[in-house]
């Protein structure tokens, strides 16, 4: 029986309080318990965090990198959305 | 799109300092090479814990014992987040670690010269370490993007590795008279394969060019040993240790120190398996993989149980 058979996580971590949870990494354990303490002690070993949250790898949907252009051009292409897009005379304040 | 077409995209990539992430087009040498080096450089840090983990229970103080004992927990998980980083190429961690234990895949060589005094534990961590920063650090820039993020990790944690160990020769030096001979005789035995750690001169390194091209590496294996004889000399000085080269010496010219040229047949040889320690360390890797199943077989048979219940 090997390793190989434990499932991958992914790792993401909240520094501190009012800071949200960041992936960090990935590591290898046989269920949720065990990837949290593996978690701990392979990447907060310097008080890199207050709280873990591990997800199995092969429950993580991504976006597809080969349609990546098309798939986000809706967001490219709206250069409205932006507040620079909009003149304003020198003189107006607080906007 | 034809594989010429990707090789041009990915290679602009590159040129425009755009990093490679896991599910991006890459060429598969560029795969290939990058899956060497990082398993190479997780079996080092997991071989690495071998001469030091011996002098767990011989530090002089329970200090030095913590200190030790901390360190050797980085490595762990310094090779964790390099077989991670493998993982997100395609490698299969059990085979990369296979590779390892048969001697198709290789690890630093210096880890395979024997760790004799307490002065030798010091010196790992001022030189090996010292060395071994030298090359991370370049790779924080590497392009290929879970690498670069494991090693801007290993590099944050590896400088109080090299600062504990020149407290620790600090401390030998300002000793009493052996204290101090046993510091210089560690400095003796480990100058030289520390040198040898940034791996063949330029002429002779056969995957520079590519790797450069690639920005996998920054940096040749002769500028890295360069800047690590000029970081050195002074520390050796406040030290009061002598580094032992007699053709070691400022060339105001280069704006560098020269040195005497490396025994490339110890370092081959070293790297051929034939090493004062190559067989030692294999045998306790295997050991300690084969000692260790029923733990991993328990774990796995107990999370089943808990997942039966839950179910249930």
């Amino acid at each position: 029986m090997s390793t190989s058979e434990w499932p991958l996580w992914e790792v993401f971590i909240r520094s501190k309080q009012g800071l949200n949870h960041k992936h960090v990494g990935s590591l290898r354990a046989p269920d949720a318990t065990l990837a949290l303490e593996n978690a701990r002690d392979v990447y907060t070993r310097r008080s890199e965090g207050i709280s873990i949250w591990v997800v199995e790898s092969a429950h993580i949907h991504a976006t597809d990198i080969d349609e990546a252009e098309s798939f986000f051009e809706p967001s490219d292409t709206k250069i409205y959305r932006h507040p620079t897009f909009y003149e304003v005379p020198d003189g107006v304040k607080h906007m | 799109m034809t594989q010429a077409e990707q090789e041009r995209r990915f290679q602009e990539k590159i040129e425009k300092e755009i990093k490679i992430e896991p599910n991006d087009w890459m060429p598969d040498e560029y795969r290939q090479t990058l899956i060497r080096q990082i398993s190479q450089h997780a079996h080092s840090e997991i071989v690495g814990m071998l001469p030091e983990g011996n002098w767990i229970t011989r530090a002089p103080n329970l200090r030095r014992k913590a200190v030790l004992l901390a360190k050797v927990q980085d490595e762990a998980g310094h090779g964790l987040y390099l077989y991670s980083a493998a993982e997100t190429l395609g490698a299969d961690r059990e085979q990369l670690i296979d590779d390892m234990h048969t001697g198709k895949a290789k690890y630093s060589s210096i880890f395979n010269y024997p760790a004799l005094t307490w002065a030798d534990i010091g010196t790992i961590g001022w030189l090996v370490d010292g060395a071994a920063i030298m090359n991370q650090v370049a790779l924080c820039r590497t392009s290929y993007g879970p690498y670069a993020r494991a090693m801007v990790k290993i590099c944050k944690e590896e400088s109080f590795h090299q600062r504990q160990g020149y407290e620790s020769l600090m401390k030998l030096c300002n000793g009493t008279p052996q204290q101090k001979a046993m510091a210089q005789d560690a400095m003796n035995r480990f100058w030289w394969p520390a040198l040898m750690m940034f791996g063949p001169s330029d002429a002779e390194s056969t995957h520079s060019d590519q790797s450069i091209k690639w920005k996998i590496k920054r940096f040749t294996n002769d500028e890295l040993r360069q800047s690590f004889v000029d970081a050195s000399v002074s520390q050796a000085e406040i030290l009061g240790l002598t580094i032992p080269d007699p053709n070691l010496k400022w060339n105001e010219a280069r704006g560098h120190y020269d040195f005497s040229e490396i025994n490339w047949d110890e370092f081959w040889q070293v790297v051929k398996g034939n090493g004062p320690c190559n067989k030692e360390r294999i045998a306790a890797r295997l050991k300690a993989k084969e000692d260790g199943l029923w733990v991993r077989e328990a774990a796995n048979a107990f999370a089943k149980k808990r997942a039966m219940k839950k179910s249930a």
